[in-house]
């Protein structure tokens, strides 16, 4: 019983090594074009979606990123889906997008969109998007808030709200 | 001092739908006057010989308006002798965004050897006219009579990665078009672009 339990707790360990490694993470982190992401925008269930698009080299959106981190933190046992989709150039990923990631610890979901048929793709996230970074979607049952704007910790709050008024979140 | 909030809050809503407006299709564009790169100021009425003009806001920092610079050059290069000159504009508050100063821009015009105007948007009047919400952010603008008018809005091609792998030149084909009186096929498109720099 007793080596039983220790084998558990060995187990666990190891595990522990493997997954929680704070580095393996950053590696995984997806390249895909806007088709790989497209289901993104327009689910439909209990849940609230926040979809932020930004960019290492986009100073405002770099000032934002660590309130969606925080949002994401404090939401964390509601029902809401927090999506960063990177728009740095594939080039960039070792260089920059990977090294960000780490440097802040970030636990985010991070998705690098790399598809140049912008003029198809940014419509279908927004009809009112002219393509300006940093932009964020938030949408649940019925509202739909598109942001074309760097935000505050106090935009997330109020849009959060005014998701909850909707949903049993 | 109920009014006083009252009077600001009215300014702040006014200023809001002036932000959100900005020039469409067919609009007629003001006239404005900034400061070149070589010192000199530089209006749109100075530009009364040409047929138009190819309005770009673009600027030093982003990695998208850095990526079209050789491009912007090739248009002015062959549209400018066809009556449709490039005049560059950078909407960006330096304050913000520091490697987009006035100094700076014109370091970047002469390294790159722009052929065009490069235009500084001091105190960033004239961006939110147009409409303008990113760089690079094409206005095309075609002269009917005394006034220029808006004939095309958006982005310059359809692949800003890779000059090479473009299949649709949007701008030139809206130039070509109106050069050879057609109708322009395409009279806007979306690009991403680096949101313009202001003051919080």
């Amino acid at each position: 019983m007793i080596i039983g339990r220790n084998i558990i707790f060995i187990i666990i360990i190891i595990g522990c090594f493997v997954s929680c490694n704070p580095d393996s993470r950053y590696q995984k982190i997806p390249i895909t074009d806007f088709n790989g992401i497209a289901n993104w925008f327009n689910k439909q269930n209990d849940s609230i979606y926040v979809i932020n698009f930004w960019a290492t080299w986009c100073s405002p959106c770099v000032k934002e990123f660590p309130y969606f981190e925080r949002f994401a933190n404090e939401n964390r046992n509601r029902k809401i889906k927090v999506l960063m989709v990177n728009l740095d150039f594939p080039d960039q990923y070792n260089k920059r997008l990977i090294p960000f990631l780490k440097a802040r610890k970030s636990k985010l979901d991070v998705i690098m969109l790399d598809d140049p048929a912008q003029n198809t793709w940014i419509s279908r996230v927004d009809s009112s998007w002219s393509g300006s970074l940093p932009a964020t979607l938030i949408y649940g049952k019925g509202e739909r808030t598109f942001l074309e704007k760097e935000l505050t910790y106090d935009d997330l709050e109020i849009e959060l709200k005014k998701q909850l008024t909707n949903t049993n979140n | 001092m109920k009014r006083i909030i009252a009077i600001f809050a009215l300014m702040m809503f006014a200023s809001s739908i002036l932000m959100a407006q900005g020039y469409k299709i067919g609009d007629k564009v003001s006239d404005f006057k900034l400061k070149n790169v070589d010192g000199k100021m530089i209006s749109l009425s100075d530009y009364k010989n040409s047929k138009g003009v190819i309005l770009i806001f673009t600027c030093n920092h982003c990695p998208f308006a850095k990526a079209y610079e050789d491009r912007i050059i090739n248009i002015h290069k062959k549209y400018g002798n066809l009556g449709f000159p490039v005049v560059a504009i950078n909407p960006n508050n330096p304050e913000v965004q520091p490697e987009d100063s006035y100094d700076l821009m014109v370091s970047r015009a002469k390294e790159k050897g722009f052929p065009f105007a490069y235009l500084f948007d001091e105190g960033q009047k004239v961006y939110p006219v147009f409409g303008a919400t990113k760089t690079p952010h094409v206005f095309l603008l075609n002269k009917k009579g005394n006034d220029m008018v808006v004939e095309y809005i958006g982005t310059i091609d359809d692949n800003y990665k890779d000059a090479s792998m473009v299949k649709e030149k949007y701008l030139e084909n809206a130039v070509d078009a109106l050069l050879a009186g057609r109708l322009i096929a395409m009279k806007e498109t979306k690009a991403v672009g680096c949101g313009i720099k202001v003051k919080r």
